[in-house]
């Protein structure tokens, strides 16, 4: 066993670790992130998308003993507030809801946190730029056509412009 | 999937992890970024029983300029390598062919020095550094040593390192002249590995290829040199005919296998179309 301090959504932890565990399996498992999914288990879909010091990782690609003394964001802590319920979504997960950027909801947690990363470095990516910068995460069911709307007015909103005004898709309850 | 159980070091020093791969003999393995490591210890097919992980050595990391070449630190991420200013100036063949590697979030993480130390065939950055002559510069129990790029890929995923060896950074020199770089890639899906690649770097004089540099991804265990359609441009009128025309004999001397992505013939085709495509992107010509 090998000792890790992680600071993970805000909170400081320590703990023991086997070196061969996965960082989202520590995630999960011992610290109940459970926000945090495992799609492919192959390094290809980006399901388990988390930042990791600030930038997004595939977090079953990562040991959890490589994330000791560094700060994770999971997608449970991106939202304003202490477990807001109210609301305060990040303006990302905002438009995520309001595009319907998800069907199944499964490669979500990764594709917001991919998005993220991806807006952080291009505040304002073309449809081709978002396309290429959530090439590391797949998504079964929506074709990605609402995804990319998504990223697209999350990034309006996160620099300040007028977000554009949803389209009537007649997907959204 | 979770790896076997292993032993973990983390050395804060070259001369560390020297220490830590002797004492940890044959089956000590080291980690860089780990994006080809640790996928295929989770899936058993690689278990060593101490891994050395060397992202805490901070001496491994960075681009700096040495006299006539520029130095990439072995753990220099892939994203610090596409937006390091050095290289965009002196060999923006690397920052081209490294966009294309993996997903931004594998960039993250994985490394120059990991992807050449890895010297996985369908890898993009082997054929770059054989294009650009680099040079690899090895620590060892027994001091330095560097190995030019020729010597370096000795096989399919074999490189001149030695068991207790580390990979501590990778000198490219810097090219004089009017040169053009470009990299030209086919797969199929985003995300996906090289089916075939061609690195070209090509230097114009009045209206000539004076010299041209070709190497080539996927055409066979370890990159190559598309050596005979070098020979080809050298010194010829920087126009379409004559690149198609040295472009034809890209697959000569190549050794591509047959998969489930292409059979050998498809891949030597490829190799003379991507290699027409990328020279006249380098000579500054339409495609």
């Amino acid at each position: 066993m090998t000792q890790i301090s992680v600071r993970v959504d805000g909170a400081s932890y320590t703990d023991d670790v086997e070196p061969r565990t996965l960082l989202v399996h520590y995630l999960r498992e011992h610290l109940g992130k459970v926000g945090t999914v495992v799609g492919c288990d192959t390094s290809n879909c980006g399901a388990c998308t988390v930042h990791l010091d600030g930038e997004a990782v595939k977090s079953c690609t990562v040991l959890a003993v490589q994330a000791d003394g560094s700060e994770v964001t999971t997608i449970e802590g991106i939202s304003g507030g202490d477990g807001a319920q109210d609301g305060s979504l990040h303006p990302m997960q905002k438009a995520f809801h309001e595009m319907h950027g998800l069907q199944c909801g499964y490669c979500t947690p990764g594709m917001i946190m991919a998005s993220i990363d991806l807006v952080a470095d291009n505040p304002d990516p073309s449809e081709h730029e978002v396309r290429e910068g959530i090439e590391g995460n797949l998504c079964r069911c929506t074709g990605y056509q609402n995804i990319v709307r998504a990223v697209q007015q999350a990034a309006a909103e996160m620099r300040g412009s007028a977000p554009a005004a949803p389209d009537t898709l007649g997907a959204q309850a | 999937m979770i790896p076997a159980p292993f032993d973990y070091v983390r050395p804060a020093t070259v001369d560390e992890a020297l220490r830590a791969l002797a004492d940890g003999g044959e089956d000590a393995k080291i980690l860089a970024g780990g994006q080809s490591l640790i996928p295929v210890m989770r899936l058993r097919l690689a278990a060593p029983s101490v891994v050395v992980d060397l992202t805490r050595v901070a001496e491994l990391r960075g681009v700096r300029e040495d006299g006539d070449a520029l130095v990439i630190g072995a753990m220099t991420t892939h994203s610090d390598v596409v937006s390091d200013p050095l290289i965009a100036q002196h060999a923006p063949l690397i920052a081209q062919a490294t966009e294309t590697v993996a997903d931004r979030q594998v960039r993250h993480r994985g490394t120059f020095g990991g992807a050449l130390a890895h010297a996985d065939p369908a890898g993009d950055l082997p054929a770059v550094a054989l294009a650009l002559d680099a040079e690899f510069v090895i620590a060892g129990p027994a001091g330095r040593r560097t190995v030019p790029a020729r010597e370096f890929f000795v096989d399919y995923l074999t490189t001149a390192l030695a068991e207790d060896e580390i990979l501590v950074e990778i000198r490219v020199p810097k090219l004089a002249g009017q040169w053009g770089m470009h990299y030209e890639k086919f797969n199929r899906v985003a995300q996906a590995w090289s089916i075939v690649a061609v690195a070209a770097a090509v230097r114009r004089e009045d209206g000539h290829i004076a010299e041209a540099r070709i190497g080539l991804t996927n055409m066979g265990p370890t990159p190559l040199r598309a050596t005979a359609t070098e020979q080809a441009l050298a010194g010829v009128a920087a126009g379409a005919d004559a690149i198609a025309g040295a472009a034809a004999h890209a697959a000569e001397g190549t050794a591509p296998s047959d998969d489930l992505n292409a059979k050998a013939d498809y891949r030597e085709h490829l190799a003379r179309v991507l290699t027409r495509r990328a020279v006249a992107a380098a000579a500054g010509l339409p495609a």
